[in-house]
């Protein structure tokens, strides 16, 4: 993992922290090699730097013996050879203006300059700014003054704010002013420097307050100088110090990112004393840990008895304990003992990562999470996971099976801009242990790579992973740049930022394929192997672009939906494969049934609905043993299969139906119904969605389902009647419990009336399933091949089409079932529709259509535009 | 009275604005003589194929140029002036004559301009041309020792500056530093342009123009078209961009990556394709303008134009696809730090 532009912004911490080693002041190692003109070990140092996770270099020569300006200028010059190290920022870091000024012209990026100040006055100050404005560098400025060094909080707001006013004021970006309010030495003894951290701290609060957009630097060495030499009380002041200081504004330090301790694995008595000396909390506190510090000194043997003592800790513990102490020594060998132990245990060795490791890296991210845990130090964690990560896949990858195929090649890449790549390399292993071949891209990667490693290796998923927002944005360029190339493979999202929401706003909409949000690793592996299913992947991704189509409808409100013209609209119809349209009916013509078995239809009830009807929420059979609802649902069931009995036995109602098939074509929106021996055409006036669609999905209408040149279609109505005396006689003993369970028990007879005829016309009476064997749950769940949408329902949503339904099926005469002025259908009890055969006929909502459409339907119809709108009300603005 | 930066704005707020075409390919069709080239100037070194130097042999060549693309729609001239620097010049015997060519060239572009702008009153712009010249403030020419340079900054920025001096006198509007391949010798030369702008005491707007020289999105320096950007977006550029490098398909997403980020105009002039085996440009203009027509409806582009192997016709066919379609709208640039190695590195103000 690398570090990058955005990454420390992502969490919330906001702090860069500069690598010092590059610095002849503040690091012996490296001035030694400087002043014997070893430069390419110096350029080495910087290389580590930048691998552990510096995000800037510092560089720095101010060394009396040294020539500054050449050697600046020749370390320059030469780790701008190095891609490795010169993709990160410099920081030219100089006490002397014209080694600043040397250096600038030897660097080729936008840098820092550290630093100027008000020390030799206005007129050199500002001088040396407009040189940084004109040289492109962003500037370090000391709180510094004619008067000199500012220590307290008064001090350093005075001087930075009028600095500021200066700067602002010549032109100066706001946002390319670093403030470097002084870090002073505490705990020296000397009571004025007491108060030294405080006042840093509540400085940089202050001035963040009075000049808007600047950053806030400071060196943490010269904090801890009265502890030289015990590195231990050393690391733990400066962990305290930005613990408390990055809250209040600080955001950028060098820093040795080595040298930083974990907030909460500091010793608690001296994280205390520590935290009472840079918090100033009394007067003893400096004695205190001067005190205490004496038992941190000859830190290195106590350290390494610390370091002796986890190793004695058992696998589980050690392995956290690498990971969030960045401890990478011994990883490969737990990793492996770790692993014997899951293989003795009959598990796998997935189960290492999925668990000891992973629960290290949560631990690892709460930390950083709370700020107690720095960048750098999750760079090295990260390292650490790889490693044993690394070390367990080929034994991951042995347990497959020999020679299986894989699955499926998925490509996935952390998007440019990001570098976070722990959770995708997750997600890549358990893909793997899956059977999936995996081709992992890296971090930081362009689409461009993304899209032609794909296509080169004929991928059949992309997978993309962020961590940090701007990385949304990205996504949605991916997806945009995958629908210019014409792909249609599936698109997974997954990452910390990543949402439902954003993927079905932003994202889903870019790309016509798929494209779905993969919640987290456990994820990963249900969705690729449903969007590689021959069976699942088509239901699958309807169902999720209809979630998104969901969200986004929710998000945008109903004026937000864009109308497509009529004419758009129609062209963008469904486009069924004709060649597949049902053959003729066995059994053309009408078939009445007077008295359908109710026994038979007791058998297919969908008993949920009913449980709905009684406000009781859940899927049946689960229901009855719902925790909270379950006692009255099982009450209720037992009551109604009784009244079921009785029903039956004692024949209270008749079912009465008829079905009946005619020829017909398509013509536009109409299905023209031909009636054979009257011989004259029936129109029926279907309706056509016009809201755009966000996807390749079509604006779906019923006659899409139909063939122009000849097709046929059916209807049906079913009724039950006999409902009436038996209510009157729960009325009359006010017993209205009954009253509603028999007409429950109605309305599910007419349902299952309904299901039984369809399935006796698929397999009989047009016969175009004849093979058909579905149970109750298929038949509900309505996998079978044809719909029956009913005139009021959301594909055709014109109660007025009852009419000419019931004319064709001659309705009343042969059901008794009538239909009030408002189209209702009496017995209540009753459901009535046509039947659509077409394999690739499905049901969908109408929903809003526009003014054209409706003059359109109008005119079809041959009714009053009034008329055509108030029974399309519903549908209208 | 408005100045060439405000007019400039002005006329980009309303449509996409057209830069001209390669000189080169156009110079060629003359076939030119070394006597053609050399004129009475006496020089020591053959002349041949020093282009620039036409501005004082052979004025009618340069200038008939100038007029073909005016002709065919561009609102802006380049002059042509790619290699009239110090640096270059010397390798022709040429670099005292410098300050003449510039001058000459910037003199004859403003001409061409002027009468153009005065048939139909649609101003006409002259972008004083200054190219990277052939030595690199960023990079060792020797592998041996990579703190090794052949120049240094203070010389490049005198070079830039005495080039630039002639271009602003001879009635340049604008200095294009242009075919940016090293980062460094454009900020030089934005180093250079600042101190004329103070020895002049007015503003003098500077173009940018990077070309990357790998696939992948970098220049020869190593910067990314991002890092590039925060690396010279102090000389509050009136336009950033890309031009040469490769063709407009291979452009694309370098393009789609400035335009995201930079809060000035964007101006791209891609070549006409990639050479083909013979090094010849074949790309057709209407499949130039094609491809360029794309970005500009993807509201990517602000000015167009053409850079190695485009002619007139190619000019003519991106000015017709870029006409009617909108300017793209500047994004507001947020407070942020915006710093570069050779990656971006941004820090949330």
């Amino acid at each position: 993992m690398t570090d990058s532009t955005t990454s420390p912004r992502a969490t919330g911490s906001a702090f860069v922290n500069i690598g010092e080693r590059t610095n002849v002041t503040g690091s012996a190692a490296f001035k030694k090699l400087i002043l014997a003109g070893d430069y390419a070990r110096a350029v080495e140092v910087a290389r580590q730097q930048v691998e552990n996770g510096a995000q800037i270099i510092d560089v720095n020569m101010d060394e009396g013996l040294l020539d500054a300006v050449h050697a600046m200028t020749t370390f320059l010059k030469l780790i701008a050879a190095e891609p490795d190290i010169a993709r990160v920022p410099v920081m030219i870091d100089s006490s002397k203006w014209e080694v600043i000024e040397a250096g600038l012209k030897c660097v080729s990026g936008k840098p820092i300059v550290n630093s100027i100040s008000m020390k030799e006055g206005e007129e050199a100050f500002l001088d040396q700014a407009r040189k940084c404005m004109d040289y492109g560098a962003a500037v370090v400025v000391m709180a510094f003054d004619e008067k000199g060094q500012a220590d307290t909080k008064d001090r350093k707001v005075e001087i930075c704010e009028r600095a500021y006013k200066l700067l602002t004021g010549i032109g100066f970006p706001p946002e390319d002013i670093i403030f470097d309010p002084n870090v002073f030495a505490v705990a020296t003894g000397i009571e004025e420097h007491n108060n030294y951290a405080v006042d840093f701290i509540e400085a940089v609060r202050e001035i963040r307050q009075r000049c808007p957009h600047v950053h806030f630097s400071g060196g943490l060495s010269n904090l801890s100088f009265s502890f030289r030499g015990n590195e231990p009380v050393r690391r733990a002041m400066h962990s305290v110090f930005l613990y408390h200081a990055i809250p209040a504004g600080l955001d950028m330090a060098i820093v040795n990112a080595g040298q930083l301790d974990v907030y909460d694995l500091i010793d608690p008595a001296l994280r205390e004393a520590c935290e009472d000396v840079i918090l100033n909390r009394d007067e003893g506190a400096t004695e205190r840990l001067i005190t205490l510090a004496e038992s941190f000194k000859g830190t290195d043997a106590k350290t390494a008895k610390e370091a002796e003592e986890w190793r004695g800790w058992d696998v589980v513990r050690r392995l956290e304990h690498a990971l969030v102490k960045g401890i990478d020594a011994h990883i490969v060998e737990d990793t492996e003992e770790a692993r014997q132990a899951a293989k003795e245990r009959g598990g796998r060795p997935i189960e290492v990562i999925e668990g000891p490791l992973m629960a290290g890296m949560n631990t690892v991210g709460d930390l950083f999470g709370a700020g107690k845990m720095f960048l750098p130090q999750v760079v090295k964690s990260a390292r650490v996971m790889k490693k044993a990560v690394a070390h367990l896949i080929p034994f991951i990858e042995a347990e497959k099976e020999e020679g299986a195929k894989a699955k499926g090649r998925i490509v996935m890449a952390t998007v440019k801009g990001d570098v976070h790549d722990i959770g995708k390399n997750i997600v890549g292993v358990v893909l793997q242990c899956n059977g999936y071949e995996v081709i992992d891209l890296g971090v930081m990667v362009p689409w461009s790579v993304i899209l032609d490693t794909a296509r080169k290796e004929e991928a059949d998923i992309i997978g993309l992973s962020g961590l940090i927002t701007p990385s949304l944005d990205e996504m949605v360029t991916v997806a945009e740049e995958m629908q210019r190339a014409g792909f249609t493979i599936p698109l997974l999202i997954g990452g910390a930022t990543t949402s439902k929401v954003h993927t079905a706003l932003k994202i889903d909409p870019a790309y016509d394929g798929p494209v779905i949000h993969v919640l987290d690793a456990s994820r990963a592996v249900g969705v690729a192997s449903q969007l590689l299913s021959d069976t699942q992947a088509e239901p699958f991704i309807a169902s999720v672009a209809e979630e998104y189509q969901h969200v986004r409808d929710v998000r945008a409100g109903k004026e937000a939906s864009v109308l497509l013209s009529l004419e758009d609209a129609q062209i963008n119809g469904f486009k069924a494969d004709l060649s597949e349209k049902a053959p003729p009916p066995e059994q053309p013509g009408l078939h009445v049934f007077d008295s359908w078995d109710l026994a038979d239809l007791a058998e297919c009830f969908d008993w949920t609905p009913f449980f709905r009807a009684w406000e009781l929420a859940g899927t049946f059979p689960a229901i009855l043993d719902d925790e909270v609802v379950g006692e009255s649902a099982r009450a209720l069931y037992k009551d109604a299969r009784a009244m079921l009995d009785r029903i039956i036995s004692e024949k209270w109602l008749t079912a009465r139906g008829v079905a009946g098939f005619w020829p017909c074509e398509r013509q536009g929106d109409d299905v023209m119904v031909y009636l054979t021996e009257e011989e004259r055409h029936v129109r029926l006036p279907f309706l056509r969605q016009q809201i755009r669609k966000s996807r390749d999905r079509a604006n779906f209408c019923l006659a899409d389902f139909i063939d122009p040149d000849g097709d046929w279609i059916g209807g049906f109505a079913v009724g039950i009647h006999g409902i009436e005396p038996h209510l009157e006689r729960f009325r009359a003993a006010h017993d209205d419990y009954n009253d509603i369970l028999l007409k429950a028990l109605a309305d599910r007879f007419a349902e299952a009336f309904a299901e039984r005829l369809h399935q006796h016309v698929r397999t009989q009476l047009w016969g175009y399933a004849p093979g058909e064997q579905l149970t109750n749950e298929a038949l509900i769940r309505e996998e079978y091949r044809g719909i029956r949408p009913a005139p009021g329902y959301p594909a055709c949503p014109d109660h007025s089409l009852k009419p000419i339904l019931f004319e064709l099926l001659d309705a009343t005469a042969n059901t008794g079932i009538t239909l009030t002025e408002s189209q209702a259908m009496l017995p209540t009890a009753a459901v009535s529709g046509f039947y659509f055969a077409h394999p690739e006929s499905q049901y969908f909502g109408v929903a809003r259509i526009g003014r054209d459409q409706l003059e359109d339907y109008a005119a079809r119809r041959e009714i009053d535009l009034a008329v055509a709108e108030r029974w399309l009300r519903p549908n209208l603005d | 009275m408005m100045t060439p930066r405000e007019t400039f704005q002005a006329e980009a707020a309303k449509r996409i604005l057209i830069i001209d075409g390669a000189f080169g390919t156009e110079i060629q069709r003359w076939k030119l003589t070394e006597a053609d080239y050399a004129g009475s100037l006496g020089l020591s070194k053959d002349q041949k194929g020093n282009n620039d130097i036409l501005a004082l042999t052979k004025p009618e060549v340069p200038e008939s140029i100038h007029r073909a693309y005016f002709a065919a729609g561009a609102d802006i001239a380049e002059t042509n002036t790619f290699s009239a620097n110090r640096i270059s010049q010397a390798d022709y015997g040429a670099e005292h004559l410098v300050r003449e060519i510039n001058l000459a060239s910037a003199q004859l572009a403003r001409r061409v301009a002027d009468e153009f702008a005065a048939r139909d009153g649609r101003p006409r712009f002259v972008a004083g041309a200054i190219g990277p010249t052939n030595k690199t403030l960023s990079l060792s020419p020797d592998v041996n020792d990579p703190g090794y340079r052949e120049i240094d900054w203070d010389h490049l920025v005198d070079v830039y500056h005495e080039q630039a001096a002639a271009l602003v006198e001879g009635g340049a509007d604008f200095i294009l530093i242009e075919t940016v391949f090293d980062t460094l010798n454009a900020k030089a030369g934005i180093m250079a342009v600042k101190q004329l702008e103070r020895e002049l005491g007015r503003d003098i707007p500077i173009m940018l123009s990077m070309t990357l020289t790998d696939l992948s999105g970098r220049n020869l320096s190593g910067h990314t078209v991002e890092a590039f950007w925060y690396a010279v977006r102090h000389a509050k550029p009136l336009t950033i961009g890309l031009n040469c490098s490769f063709g407009a398909t291979q452009l694309r997403p370098h393009v789609r990556a400035l335009a995201a980020i930079a809060d000035t105009l964007i101006m791209v002039y891609p070549n006409a394709g990639l050479p083909n085996e013979l090094g010849q440009y074949d790309e057709m203009p209407e499949t130039t303008a094609g491809l360029v027509r794309e970005w500009a409806e993807h509201g990517l582009i602000n000015a167009l134009g053409g850079c190695c192997g485009s002619t007139p016709d190619h000019i003519a066919a991106i000015a017709r696809a870029a006409t009617g379609l909108p300017p793209r709208q500047l994004p507001k640039a947020e407070p942020v730090t915006r710093l570069a190695g050779l990656e971006p590195f941004t820090v949330a103000a």
